[in-house]
Order: structure tokens, then C-alpha cells, then sequence
């Protein structure tokens, strides 16, 4: 499915101005605000978009080659006998029987698979850490239906141990979003699943950010039983857009003055205000949108709403009545990452079917399957095989080479990443997990996982198996 | 992508139900009993009359109508335990399992409850599920929520400001062994174990502290051995005060003579001693449920002759009764001596049909094959007083057996074909039914026109 021309440029201009950011140079001034006079710092909405940098750097490599594996590379395709070259945690080389120069290391993978590393789209691992004491109970800002202003990652702990065994499992790249509580529930957040000491050493270099927003029972269960809106989901709907209003309307403002500025006419600068400056960035294209949202009729209503304040739907979550609509969402270009086998917990998941994303693939919609949960993480590959089965016995032929994009290539394009991640294609960051039989058996363990080239999980070597600072001291040590 | 023939044809072959007094022969295919027959791998499997009448490699008898099920994996049908099937049908809304009485709390059988018609069991079925072991949840103890957009669930919300509501009762009732054939007569056992919650909830039942939860305990099952001795007295008003309604001493009676086991839903490795103590001194049947930590004292549990029920993909330290969880807790506890039972994630319920992969991953993280196939069949049939009846393909013992494309673990197999007590199972259920009408989403009419 092509995205919109206009939404890929945008995209492209935000990944290069985070990376200069992070990088050290100055921030990048905007189009249109060239002639723009500095503003005391923290009052300027687009100086310093990139408050929080990333330090992400990869964990040290060296260049290597895997050999003799079986990969499915998650484009689609499914390779026999792969060579896979890595420089600079960069794919170099991939193919069925390549060469490997001479002198490079080389992993022998015979009887093995590899895959790209899992993505999972959507998580609140370090938001709800382990142990879940009331004091861990960072993800869901519950005290204003409408919190576009609070950021997931200001609330990560990367010292979760979840994100340890979520890499176990094969994660290596994760979305933390704010919980569900709220219609518009503050910016998720894309990280490299690496252990770091902070936030900022785990942040995607250039990856978008996130939006994430809710329909139906959690706000207006919220909100309702305190007795204020929304407590239907008409509430719901008139409040997603207000809030659209009041951001359109902050987006005028800036326009207003920036015009003014630029004809030289002495002006006075709106008021910055975090929140909208999060809804203007989804206006802009830069911030992309991760809706929770159950049934289809209430994802009918989010897309006429993005259709009518002019953003665009990244991803459906938990979405478990996609299957209702899929033509709506292939022709919409937007993706639903979603489970198979979970339902029933409320009322709005009682529709839940086991083939929802066969049936989204089979309509050319853009199926994920994510977890939503820490212990769901680990095993993302078996519920995608619970996925592929389910749809084969609705009578579709997928393979499982197709599959493998739903936890690869699919989440990577859901979260803006997939120029950089997700599947195993030359000039991408070497995210490679190996796996010690076929990633679709129940028995499937990865035995290496590596981000950016580098191992950052090792089966066989005690060296390479991190384990969180909570962990030290404790029964097991965090062997798990 | 291309559609393929639908399986309704193929599996039609397999579920036409077998006429009254019919003897049916499934031939051909790979015979894993979980008895004391092994796997054949290729065997005869004779039933009638809801029996099994023989397992072999004998021709079929005369006149037996033959099911070839060459290439396919037959099983005993699968345990569900610690489950929660007939008693929820939407989380949110409750279930029937939970009680907080001061009246009944031991007393509380939960199988006058059940709900056969719950969509839950059908959609079970297709997990290759015929057995569920219902257990009480303790009050404030149990999967309070279930709720899994993670977020907003009861825990989350209550997350923010103090604990979970106290248990009135020291004990959640009485469990039951069910048939998931979605019939009035599900019910195959009940009154098969008495639930009690230790660590931290089972503190807030005794008071606020561990201690206190197993002295009161301690003096209940005294005041209850009182009551059997003195019943007569006690009645009309001659014999002390007991501490329990007259329903809960009647209950607790086959506890401490050691007929009933006390399930004890225990993580951490210190309470899971204190239990084990606790049952020795007074003489009690045991099984352990949860058992995160069991693997720390894996001699001291596989000695006591307790078997245990865990979820074998329990390995975060969620809590901080389960620090020490890991994926190798059902292969270290079972090298122990441990007899296993596995439950499957929220009470396996909704997920029950995961089962199977909870197993498999058992398996992956060292548990003999074998050992998995049986932690979800025979085990859990004799822990709880049906081991006679299902659990095995054994002559004599009713036929519930499942017909795998392959092996039952994997997620690609599936089952061709679900018996229980002879009768084939319909594997359709209201998810099927959903995924049927919005499979092609063309056509003149609305889907809502679609149905069978």
C-alpha cells in the first residue's frame, strides 16, 4: 500500500532534523520560519522539537557474516542456504549462497533460521515495569480526558526487567505508548531494545513520534464514573474533536504570527502549550497516530474524524473487529496491530476472531500482530503462528514468509521506521535474530539476537545476557 | 495469496456423529495415550458407547465403522486447569467464582453455577480441550480483572491508590471437574478440592500478616475435627462456639480428614514452605497452584507427594512473591519428582485454548515431552479424583480424545476432530461464525444476512 507522497516527505524531513539534533548540530530551522526572530528558549514550538535527544549508540560489532541459514526476510520473501553480510551494523549483503570475502567472521547458521529483529507496536514495558506495585503505575495520566501534553517516555524505567526478556524473545525494536484511559493520551514513544541506564540511550534515532488516542469503553468509563465527560461514546467523539479544534485553531495562531514576523509587522507569539504543540506535530504529518480502538463501527467514526481535521490514521490498536472492515482500512492505508487469541475481557472485545489479520492481508490491509503485554512480548512469533493458522483454516494460503512481516516489516511500517528497520534488506540496521529452529514452532528459542549488528542477547554465552539492576540480589538473579 | 478448498469439506469426513451403539475404529494414526500404553505409532483406537473399548494394533472388529486418520496425532483430550470456563462470559461483567461471605466461604461449590451454553467452550474445544478444572478465585486474590488492553484494567486503575478489597473468607470454595461438551450433564466431578489463597492476599484474609492467616487457619481445622467429633453435641447447643457457619464446618470436614486436597494458591518459595508445613502438621491433601518460586524447594515439594499447578510462561517478577519465576520452573520442579498440572494465562478462560502452547513451551525450556503431554491430560485427571474416567486413552475410560493434524503442541497443528464420551465435537463456534459471514466482504446484501 503506498502512502500519501506528501506524508513520506514530511516524514523524511523529521528524521533528518532529529538526526542532526542528535547529533549535536544545531536544530534545523523550519521552512516559512526562516525569517523568524529567536524566541526565548521553551517558547518556540518547532525550535527544539527534539527536547529529550537520543544517545542511543550501538552496543560494539564487528563486521561478520551468518551463512547456511534459512531466513524468512520479512518482505515476504523466504531465502534457503542465506549469506548475510553485516558491516558498520549495517546489512551489506544478502542472498541465497553469497560469497563472504575472505577473512570476515562467519557464523555458521546451517539448520538454523534467521528473521529480522520482532517489532512490537505496541508496549508498555517501563511505563507498568515490573514488579506492578501501585508505584510502577506510570502509563494512563488519569486526571483529564484529553492529555496530549504528557510524554510516555518521560515515564519509561528502563530498568524493567520486561525489556530483558522481551530481547530473549527476539524484540528489538518496541513502541512504549500511555495507556488507554484518556481519548488522547499523550506521545508514545519508539525505542531500541538495548539495556541503558536512560531513556534517551534506548530512543530510535529519528523515529517519529507517537500519538496515542482511545475510543470507547476505557475514557468513558473513566471519566463517566467520575461523574464528567465523556460517559458515552457520542462524549467520546465530541471530545476527540474539540480537541482537534483547539489544535487546528493553535496551528492558525502560529501561521498568524509567523506571517506577521516574516512581513516584518511587529507581533505578539501565541502562548506554547505542550499539548497542542503535540496535536500540531500530528497535523503536520511528523507525529503519527496509534488509535486504541475495539469495534468497527468506532474505527468508521476515528477515520471520518482524521478526515475531518485533515490527519491521517497510522495504526488501529487491539482492533479486534478489523476484520469487519478491512476494505475500509486497506483503502484508508492503515495498519492494525492486533492479537489472535485475546478477547472477551469487555463487551467491545467480544467479536474478537483468531484470523482477523489473515483476513486484513487477504483485503490488502496492513496486518501487525503486537502484545500489549509483557509476558505476550516473548512470544510474539507464536502468536503469529496462532495467526497464520487461524487463517489457513478460514481457507487462505499464507505463508509463512508472509506471516513473518506481521511482527517485522508490517509494525515497521506502522511506526515510520521501515526505512530503517524490519526486514533483512542491504543498507538496513543489522536487526538479525537467529533462531535455533523455525520461528513458527511452539519450540522456536532465538539463540543471538543482534541490534545494529552488534549481539545484544547470546543463548550460549553468559557474557552477552544482560540482566536488569532490579534483578541483582533477588532469588534467580534474573535468570528467567 | 490464493483461497484454498474450505476444511468444512475435509472435516466433515470426521465429525459426522456416530449413531447410537455404533462402533467406531480410528485407524492409521499416531497414538500417544498418556498411559501406561505409550505412543503407537500407528494404532487402533476402538470405542462405543462413549467408551474406549480398546487401544492397539488389532484390525478394527467387524461391523465397526472405520475413520482413517492416517498421518494425524491422536491424544487423550486436554485439561483445562485452574480454569474459569462456565462461570465468566465477559470478563468486565463478573464471574461466578468469586465469594465474599462470611457464611460460605468452604462451603461454596461452584458447580451449582455453570453455564454450559457459555460461547466460551466451544471456543475451548478448538484449543483441543475436554476437561476443565473450575477452581474458586479467592476474593481479591483471584484475576480480578481480566481486562487486556493492559491499561485501564480494575488492577490499573486500583493501581493508583491502594490495595485490592479484603477477603472476607480464609476459603474460596470448592472447585469442580467439568466435560466441555457444552451439556447439562458437564459437572463429571464436583466438590474436588478446597481453595485457599496464601502470601499476600491470604494475609489480608487472616488479618494483615502471613501468620496470622495460618493460625487462623490452624484453629479452623481444629474447631472443624471438634465439630466432626462432637457433632451431635454441637448441634443442639451443648458443644463450645465454632468458629464457622455450620455450612463451612460440613465443607471442611473431608479437608481434614484428608478425602478433599486444599489447593493452595501460593507463589513465593518462604510461603510455599510455610504451606507444605502447614499441611503435614495437620495432615492434609495438598496441590500447590502457582508455585512461581516451587522451584527453589523442588525436593522439599517433590518429598511432600504435592503436585502442582503452574502456567508455564510465568517468568516475570511481577510481584514480589514471584521474583525468582522462570520458564524453567515446570522442567526443574518435574526433574524434581514433581507431578505437574499446567493452567494457561487469565485463568484459562478466554486464552484456554493456549493451553497447548504453554505446554510446548514447557517443552522448549526443558520439560520432557511427555512430561507436558501429561501436565495437560492424565495429571490433572488424577488430581482431582477423574483419573479413572479421562485423562488417557485406556480401555474403559471414557472417549475423549482429540485428532491433531500433527503435534498438539505446535501452533500450526490443529484439531481435525474433538470426541468427548464418544460423541464428536462441533467445532464451530461464534468466532468461526463471525470470521464465515465477513470472510468476503462482497455481495449485495448486508453481512448481517449471512448466518447459518
Amino acid at each position: 500500500m503506498p502512502r500519501p507522497a506528501a506524508w513520506t516527505v514530511a516524514l523524511a524531513a523529521l528524521v533528518l532534523s532529529s538526526c542532526a539534533t542528535a547529533s549535536g548540530a544545531p536544530p534545523k530551522a523550519r521552512p516559512g520560519a526562516a525569517a523568524t526572530k529567536a524566541l526565548p528558549a521553551g517558547l518556540d514550538p518547532v525550535a527544539r522539537q527534539d527536547a529529550f535527544p537520543s544517545t542511543y549508540r550501538p552496543l560494539p560489532s564487528a563486521p561478520f557474516a551468518i551463512t547456511g541459514a534459512r531466513a524468512y526476510t520479512g518482505t515476504g520473501a523466504a531465502l534457503e542456504n542465506a549469506t548475510l553480510i553485516v558491516r558498520n551494523g549495517r546489512i551489506a549483503a544478502i542472498g541465497e549462497g553469497l560469497p563472504v570475502p575472505a577473512g570476515l567472521e562467519t557464523l555458521d547458521a546451517r539448520g538454523r533460521w534467521i528473521t529480522p529483529g520482532l517489532i512490537d507496536a505496541h508496549s508498555h514495558l517501563g511505563v507498568y515495569a515490573a514488579p506492578a506495585v501501585p508505584a510502577h503505575s506510570d502509563g494512563n495520566e488519569l486526571t483529564d480526558p484529553t492529555t496530549p501534553e504528557v510524554w510516555a517516555e518521560h515515564s519509561i524505567w528502563p530498568q524493567d526487567p520486561g525489556f530483558n526478556t522481551a530481547r530473549i524473545g527476539g524484540v528489538t525494536t518496541v513502541q512504549i505508548l500511555p495507556g488507554s484511559g484518556n481519548l488522547i493520551g499523550g506521545r508514545g514513544v519508539t525505542l531500541r531494545n538495548v539495556p541503558a541506564r536512560t531513556m534517551q540511550e534506548m530512543k530510535f534515532p529519528g523515529a517519529p513520534y507517537t500519538l496515542k488516542m482511545a475510543c470507547g469503553e476505557n475514557p468513558k468509563r473513566v471519566y463517566g464514573s467520575r461523574g464528567r465527560a465523556p460517559s458515552t461514546r457520542m462524549g467520546n467523539v465530541a471530545g476527540y474533536r474539540a480537541a482537534w479544534i483547539e489544535a487546528a485553531d493553535y496551528v492558525r495562531k502560529w501561521d498568524d504570527y509567523r506571517d506577521k514576523v516574516s512581513r516584518g509587522e511587529k507581533a505578539d507569539p501565541p502562548r506554547r502549550d505542550l499539548g497542542l504543540d503535540t496535536m500540531a506535530g500530528v497535523l503536520r504529518g511528523e507525529i503519527l497516530v496509534q488509535n486504541h480502538c475495539y469495534r468497527a463501527d468506532e474505527m468508521a467514526i476515528m477515520i471520518d474524524i482524521a478526515k475531518e481535521f485533515g490527519y491521517r490514521i497510522s495504526s488501529f490498536h487491539h482492533a479486534l473487529e478489523a476484520y469487519k472492515i478491512a476494505d475500509l482500512l486497506a483503502q484508508n492505508g492503515i495498519c492494525t496491530a492486533t492479537w489472535a487469541g485475546w478477547w472477551g475481557g469487555k463487551i467491545e472485545m467480544y467479536d474478537s476472531i483468531e484470523a482477523n489479520v489473515p483476513l486484513l492481508e487477504a483485503a490488502g490491509a496492513c496486518g501487525v500482530i503486537k502484545s500489549d503485554d509483557p509476558d505476550l512480548i516473548q512470544r510474539l512469533n507464536q502468536e503469529a503462528a496462532m495467526a497464520l493458522a487461524a487463517g489457513r483454516a478460514a481457507g487462505l494460503e499464507i505463508s509463512e514468509a508472509e506471516a513473518m512481516r506481521w511482527i517485522t516489516s508490517n509494525p515497521a511500517r506502522a511506526l515510520g521506521i521501515a526505512d530503517q528497520t524490519g526486514s533483512l534488506e542491504v543498507g538496513k540496521r543489522a536487526d538479525i535474530v537467529l533462531w535455533d529452529r523455525n520461528p513458527f514452532s511452539i519450540y522456536a528459542r532465538t539463540e543471538t539476537v543482534f541490534i545494529d549488528g552488534a549481539i545484544a542477547w547470546d543463548r550460549r554465552d553468559a557474557r552477552y545476557q544482560p540482566r536488569s539492576d532490579f534483578d541483582l540480589g533477588q532469588p534467580g538473579e534474573g535468570a528467567r | 495469496m490464493r483461497r484454498l478448498t474450505p476444511l468444512a469439506a475435509v472435516l466433515a469426513l470426521f465429525t459426522t456423529p456416530p449413531a447410537l451403539a455404533e462402533t467406531l475404529a480410528i485407524t492409521g494414526g499416531r497414538l500417544i495415550t498418556a498411559g501406561p500404553q505409550g505412543t503407537l505409532e500407528t494404532g487402533v483406537i476402538v470405542i462405543r458407547d462413549g467408551k474406549i473399548v480398546s487401544v492397539g494394533r488389532a484390525a478394527p472388529p467387524p461391523g465397526a465403522r472405520v475413520l482413517d486418520a492416517s498421518g494425524a496425532v491422536i491424544t487423550p483430550g486436554l485439561f483445562a486447569t485452574g480454569s474459569l470456563l462456565g462461570a465468566v462470559e465477559i470478563s468486565a461483567l463478573g464471574d461466578d467464582l468469586s465469594v465474599d461471605n462470611p457464611q460460605i466461604g468452604a462451603a461454596f461449590d461452584l458447580r451449582e453455577g455453570l453455564d454450559p451454553a457459555s460461547t466460551l467452550i466451544p471456543v475451548a474445544r478448538t484449543g483441543g480441550l475436554t476437561s476443565a478444572v473450575v477452581l474458586p478465585q479467592p476474593a481479591g486474590g483471584g484475576f480480578a480483572a481480566h481486562e487486556h488492553d493492559g491499561e485501564v484494567s480494575g488492577r490499573r486503575l486500583t493501581a493508583g491508590g491502594g490495595h485490592e478489597p479484603r477477603p472476607n473468607t480464609l476459603f474460596a470454595g470448592q472447585g469442580a471437574v467439568v466435560r466441555l461438551n457444552g451439556a447439562p450433564d458437564m459437572v463429571v466431578r464436583g466438590g474436588v478440592g478446597i481453595s485457599v489463597a496464601f502470601g499476600a492476599t491470604g494475609a489480608q484474609a487472616g488479618g494483615g500478616a502471613r501468620g496470622a492467616q495460618i493460625a487462623a487457619l490452624r484453629a479452623v481445622f481444629a474447631d472443624v475435627r471438634a465439630f466432626a467429633a462432637n457433632r451431635s453435641a454441637w448441634e443442639t447447643g451443648a458443644y463450645r462456639e465454632l468458629g464457622l457457619s455450620k455450612a463451612d464446618l460440613e465443607a471442611l470436614v473431608p479437608l481434614v480428614q484428608g478425602r478433599t486436597p486444599l489447593v493452595a494458591r501460593v507463589h513465593r518459595a518462604a510461603d510455599i514452605r510455610a504451606v507444605l508445613r502447614l499441611a503435614r502438621d495437620e495432615k492434609l491433601r495438598l496441590i500447590l497452584e502457582g508455585a512461581e518460586e516451587g522451584w527453589m524447594l523442588a525436593r522439599e515439594i517433590a518429598a511432600a507427594g504435592v503436585p502442582v499447578i503452574l502456567n508455564p510462561i510465568t517468568n516475570r517478577p511481577d510481584t514480589f512473591e514471584i521474583l525468582g519465576a522462570t520458564l524453567e520452573n515446570a522442567a526443574r520442579l518435574h526433574a524434581a519428582g514433581v507431578t505437574l498440572a499446567f493452567t494457561a494465562p487469565e485463568g484459562a478462560a478466554h486464552r484456554a485454548r493456549e493451553t497447548r502452547y504453554g505446554a510446548g513451551t514447557a517443552v522448549a525450556w526443558g520439560l520432557p515431552w511427555d512430561a507436558a503431554l501429561a501436565a495437560v491430560t492424565i495429571n490433572p485427571a488424577r488430581m482431582f479424583g477423574v483419573g479413572d474416567r479421562t485423562g488417557s486413552l485406556e480401555p474403559g475410560k471414557d472417549a475423549d480424545l482429540v485428532i491433531w493434524s500433527g503435534d498438539p503442541f505446535e501452533p500450526l497443528s490443529t484439531p481435525r476432530a474433538v470426541y468427548i464420551r464418544g460423541q464428536a465435537q462441533d467445532l464451530t463456534t461464534r468466532q468461526t461464525q463471525l470470521r464465515d459471514r465477513y470472510k468476503d466482504l462482497g455481495g449485495p446484501l448486508p453481512p448481517a444476512y449471512r448466518h447459518r
